[in-house]
């Protein structure tokens, strides 16, 4: 049977809609259609109000004051972590470490293997990285003089598995490869690939910023050794993430950074760091950015991800179906397994230009490299125009986006 | 033609259009007049960074002028090019150096001049600026 239009009776689009402030605006004249949500998520008022309340209420450093606000300040933010910690299963809050980010969380685990990788060592990163999931272990081979090895894709834009294969009977050290890729919208077999490196006994980094607005990891199950994403992608602010590390990991790697908050004593002559997750957080942290990350969780949590992925999932397909009526559509990546994601050019058209052109009619897309210039010089393009939708998109939006394309593709030609 | 009168003339070019569309309509229009590279110094070296599309730019010295050539992968980009070279090319160093980039805010495409725009207007600008020094340097020895 047909859904009918948007009105899937798990999901209220309309209703959702109105969390998010942000989606009433116009821009150029007209009403917003904002399809770079794998840029950077849009924030609901539930998460705004959370943010206004720390600067209004409660704001004060966290983990050292005695007085009133610094205690509130710190339970709110330890109790962030208790909530990220519970969304990732993971086993203990200190394996969740709070940073900037997923470059600060990469760079982190980069630097702390700097000390235990030799010349003789092989890391293996896939094909379909963003740049802060290869700059950094490039960095980390320079220092270290490791091998860097790639894991090769295929024209379909999912990893060769048999490559894979191959790869392992190296004996890497470590592998790093995303959920889910940021340019393409590929689902990555990560299950099958953890398993596979752990049986060669290498440690495996997931970098999970697309997946984790659409999917929840159950780091747990997957048995993964690093799961790093970021705040923003996930209805969040920016300037914070995690890296969640299996507590072993976290003995093993030295601290990244050093400064207050990660020491327990110091003396000019000898320094003793204090225990998780305090060691890999110097400094004051974003207090405000991780207590709003936790609101941004748990308003996730209260849609659900299954409804989010279900409703995605439809919105993939209607726009799939509808701009492969455009004529010289090409969309890149695989047509199975992906997320909503349409990373796409027109024939003779620069998605520049049509990128261009739409913002004049209200709709913003992400046009260029994607940070990932392997993966485009792969399909030997400069770059591709990328519309990527939310569980807050609706259909209409997408015919008008349809429209807005021809109308570029008509001006372009 | 003198510079001045040249803006002006684009000035009121682009005054005509009533609305965003017909401007890059306009705008398309000039990027097919645009005097094209010739394909030997289309190289990387006269690639310009920080476009997100590629421009090509080329100067020679033709009499104490530069007569400036150019492409782009992108058409709004090489219509943007295009008004660029109509002012500058075919003028001295001299000239070029003095001219501020005033009349691109008057014709409305001032978003297009921030740093952070992806299609380096700003970075063609820099170029044209630094072949008119260097031939304004060689001219002087």
């Amino acid at each position: 049977m047909k859904k009918s239009q948007d009105s899937n009776t798990l999901f209220n689009v309309e209703s959702i809609r109105k969390d998010f402030p942000i989606l009433s605006r116009s821009v150029n004249g007209k009403p917003l259609i904002y399809f770079d949500n794998a840029a950077t998520s849009q924030t609901p008022q539930q998460v705004i109000d959370v943010i206004v309340d720390y600067y209004s209420n409660y704001n004060s450093n966290i983990h050292r004051g005695v007085h009133t606000l610094s205690q509130e300040a710190t339970d709110k933010y330890e109790a962030a972590r208790q909530i990220i910690q519970k969304h990732f299963n993971a086993l203990h809050s200190h394996e969740i470490i709070l940073t900037s980010g997923t470059t600060h969380s990469i760079n982190l685990v980069a630097n702390g293997f700097a000390s235990l990788l030799t010349k003789s060592d092989t890391v293996l990163v896939s094909a379909l990285e963003h740049h802060s999931n290869i700059v950094p272990w490039q960095m980390l081979c320079e220092k270290t003089k490791a091998t860097l090895k790639v894991i090769p894709m295929t024209q379909d834009g999912a990893l060769d598995m048999d490559a894979y294969d191959t790869l392992l009977l190296l004996n890497p050290k470590l592998v790093f490869v995303n959920h889910i890729s940021n340019a393409l919208g590929t689902i990555n077999p990560i299950e099958e690939m953890i398993q596979k490196a752990h049986k060669v006994g290498a440690a495996i980094l997931i970098d999970g910023a697309q997946a984790c607005p659409h999917i929840k990891p159950d780091v747990q199950a997957l048995d993964v050794d690093f799961y790093v994403t970021s705040g923003h992608k996930m209805c969040g602010p920016t300037g914070v993430g995690i890296l969640y590390a299996k507590e072993s990991w976290l003995h093993k790697l030295p601290p990244y950074q050093g400064g207050g908050e990660m020491i327990s004593e110091v003396t000019f002559e000898e320094t003793t760091y204090t225990g998780l997750p305090h060691k890999f957080e110097a400094g004051t942290p974003n207090i405000c950015g991780g207590i709003a990350f936790g609101a941004a969780i748990n308003y996730m949590n209260s849609i659900g991800f299954d409804a989010i992925a279900s409703y995605e999932h439809e919105l993939l397909e209607y726009a799939t179906r509808k701009m492969n009526t455009i004529e010289g559509m090409k969309i890149y990546g695989p047509k199975e397994n992906k997320t909503s994601v349409i990373s796409f050019n027109i024939k003779g058209i620069h998605a520049y230009d049509l990128g261009t052109i739409i913002d004049k009619l209200g709709i913003a897309i992400r046009t260029g490299q994607h940070c990932a210039q392997p993966i485009m010089d792969f399909f030997g393009i400069s770059g591709t125009a990328r519309a990527s939708f939310s569980f807050y998109n609706t259909k209409q939006e997408i015919d008008v986006f349809v429209e807005g394309v021809k109308r570029a593709a008509m001006m372009l030609r | 033609m003198k510079i001045e009168t040249i803006k002006e003339e684009l000035i009121d070019e682009f005054s005509m259009f009533e609305d965003w569309m017909e401007r890059y309509e306009y705008m398309i229009e000039l990027g097919k007049s645009l005097p094209i590279i010739n394909a030997r110094f289309k190289t990387d070296d006269n690639i310009i960074k920080g476009c997100q599309s590629k421009v090509w730019l080329h100067a020679d010295l033709e009499s104490d002028k530069i007569i400036f050539t150019a492409d782009s992968d992108a058409i709004i980009t090489k219509g943007i090019v295009a008004i660029l070279i109509r002012v500058f090319s075919n003028q001295s160093p001299e000239v070029i150096l003095k001219t501020n980039t005033d009349f691109i805010d008057e014709i409305g495409l001032k978003e297009h001049l921030s740093p952070t725009r992806a299609n380096g207007l700003v970075s063609m600008i820099k170029k044209i600026k630094m072949y008119a020094l260097a031939y304004q340097t060689q001219i002087g020895l």
